[in-house]
């Protein structure tokens, strides 16, 4: 069954729709990412054009973290002060990401910007989550890893640093510039990349903030829903990107797997999802390293509308 | 039975319009001039109908409305393919398709051809002027623009058949995929007789969003912060349904 995309003025089978839509949002669910790196390019494979496909699935995160955060507040592992300064960065972070978009834009390289700005990422952060969290899912040692970096004896340059703050639900007395910074990185990749940021965001709090997993997850969706709808009006004004029948569609089924994706994540300790986490993240890095170098079956590419 | 009784409520509107006109060597119409695209759409057929005043062929040519088109081409630099080159073609038919009653070559000549721009190698697509690539480099961006068209099935390279009955009476089927552009489609139909343009004719087609499609279309274009809030706040109270839905059960 076909349906009609109003902005992507397209038609595309409803049910493939809605599988992606599912899919992405069990995993949103079960690791606390938004999912966009794994939606953004499968939208864009499907036939949807990339500027539509970025800002269409913005929305899409907005719903899917708004079902995770309350799924999450419910169970009281949500710690606002912290995603209050993670969500200020992000505002910062994606202001200042707009703009560098469209000077990237101007320039002529922005589709090479963002794969490899995608490869380095999730390539750092897949390779680093998974050689942290494999000993410790092997030798069958839980929580040691989160321990060791929360641990008395560790005090580096960020605990130096000024404006520090307690913030009780991650059990931390750390500087406020911290999330500060983190959050600002995330908002500047949401608006360059189009994605919600949790895969670095998730793998930032956990090893530098060394905040307790079962908190980090929450916390994180707080972030992304706000981030992703500053994100997703400035698509709407800009580039009026943003497909609403295509959102609702993946919205649909997207919430509900996310649910099912929480209840499963608190089954499942918190190694298992990481290195899991992990693998997924490399897996699409991988992909698309090899895209990037493997020579393409059709070098050249139709982009219509646009011109001087 | 539907087609016979097209066939024959053509017959009674052309004879008419024939014997009212008395002369006119070339007649021809659409079945439909407005192409709706609905939420339910996915590509259409409209047919193309008309007569001559005698023997002859028949050219028809289909155009969208016209676009610039951007084409880039990859290149090795270092480990990687990244775009090198790109070309700008400056109002190039977003759609193009050609049918007729026999092949081209063998009722028009190519002087005519390529006036009447018929046939996608006849087709003139200009060049933005700052391009700084060889004319045959220029050549395989053109090559390469029609074969992504062609994919995008918006091109068609072959020739569709337009079918003659008791050399009066002719009509072909247009098809339009569902990612057809919308906007307004000229329809040229060219009545070719000894090796000349005996007639020519230019019908319009108009292919828009309708309903529900065009009114979300609208919405985005026309109060597009609205519509971002608008669209933030149903995606955020689908995640807050879903989330009441299963605290429930």
């Amino acid at each position: 069954m076909q349906v009609y995309l109003p902005i992507a003025e397209m038609s595309v089978n409803i049910f493939l729709v809605l599988g992606l839509g599912g899919a992405v949002g069990l995993l949103s669910g079960l690791f606390g990412v938004g999912g966009g790196f794994l939606m953004t390019p499968l939208l864009i494979f499907v036939g949807v054009p990339p500027a539509v496909a970025v800002g269409t699935q913005s929305v899409q995160i907005v719903g899917s973290s708004v079902s995770g955060v309350l799924a999450h507040m419910r169970r009281g592992t949500v710690d606002f002060a912290m995603g209050a300064v993670l969500t200020v960065g992000g505002f910062l972070g994606s202001g200042l990401g707009v703009w560098v978009f469209s000077l990237l834009k101007n320039s002529g390289h922005i589709d090479l910007t963002i794969s490899l700005g995608y490869v380095l990422f999730l390539g750092v952060v897949g390779g680093f989550m998974l050689t942290e969290s494999l000993p410790g899912v092997l030798k069958k040692r839980p929580a040691a890893v989160a321990l060791a970096a929360r641990g008395p004896g560790r005090h580096t340059w960020m605990h130096g640093l000024p404006l520090k703050f307690r913030f009780r639900k991650s059990k931390l007395y750390v500087s406020a510039l911290l999330p500060l910074g983190i959050g600002f990185l995330v908002g500047l990749l949401v608006a360059t990349m189009g994605v919600g940021g949790g895969f670095l965001m998730v793998p930032a709090m956990i090893y530098l903030l060394g905040m307790p997993t079962q908190v980090v997850i929450g916390t994180s969706l707080l972030q992304i829903t706000f981030v992703t709808a500053n994100t997703a009006l400035l698509q709407s004004i800009i580039n009026q990107s943003v497909d609403l029948v295509l959102a609702l569609l993946l919205l649909v089924v997207g919430v509900v797997s996310t649910q099912i994706g929480v209840r499963l994540s608190s089954k499942v300790k918190g190694e298992y999802l990481r290195v899991a986490l992990a693998v997924m993240i490399l897996a699409v890095a991988i992909r698309l390293a090899l895209g990037l170098v493997i020579q393409p079956h059709e070098l050249f590419t139709l982009s219509t509308g646009s011109g001087e | 039975m539907k087609r016979l009784l097209t066939l024959a409520a053509m017959i009674a509107v052309l004879g008419s319009e024939a014997r009212a006109q008395g002369s006119v060597p070339l007649v021809a119409d659409l079945s439909s001039h407005l192409v709706a695209i609905t939420t339910g759409f996915s590509g259409t057929d409209v047919l193309l109908f008309g007569a001559t005043d005698g023997p002859g062929d028949i050219a028809v040519v289909v155009r969208g409305p016209a676009e610039n088109e951007v084409i880039r081409r990859k290149g090795r630099k270092g480990p990687m393919w990244v775009n090198t080159d790109e070309v700008t073609f400056r109002d190039a038919p977003s759609y193009y398709r050609v049918a007729s009653s026999r092949p081209l070559d063998e009722f028009a000549p190519q002087t005519l051809l390529s006036r009447y721009q018929i046939g996608i190698d006849n087709l003139r697509i200009g060049t933005l002027a700052d391009t700084a690539l060889k004319p045959e480099e220029v050549a395989d961006f053109r090559k390469a623009f029609v074969r992504l068209k062609t994919e995008a099935s918006l091109y068609d390279q072959g020739l569709g058949a337009v079918n003659f009955m008791s050399n009066r009476l002719f009509r072909t089927e247009l098809h339009f995929p569902s990612n057809v552009p919308t906007g307004t489609y000229l329809v040229e139909v060219y009545l070719f007789r000894d090796g000349d343009v005996t007639s020519a004719e230019i019908v319009p087609l108009n292919i828009s969003q309708i309903g529900m499609s065009a009114d979300i279309f609208d919405f985005a274009h026309n109060l597009a912060p609205l519509y971002g809030i608008v669209s933030i706040l149903l995606a955020a109270s689908a995640g807050w349904m879903a989330n009441v839905a299963f605290r429930r059960t």
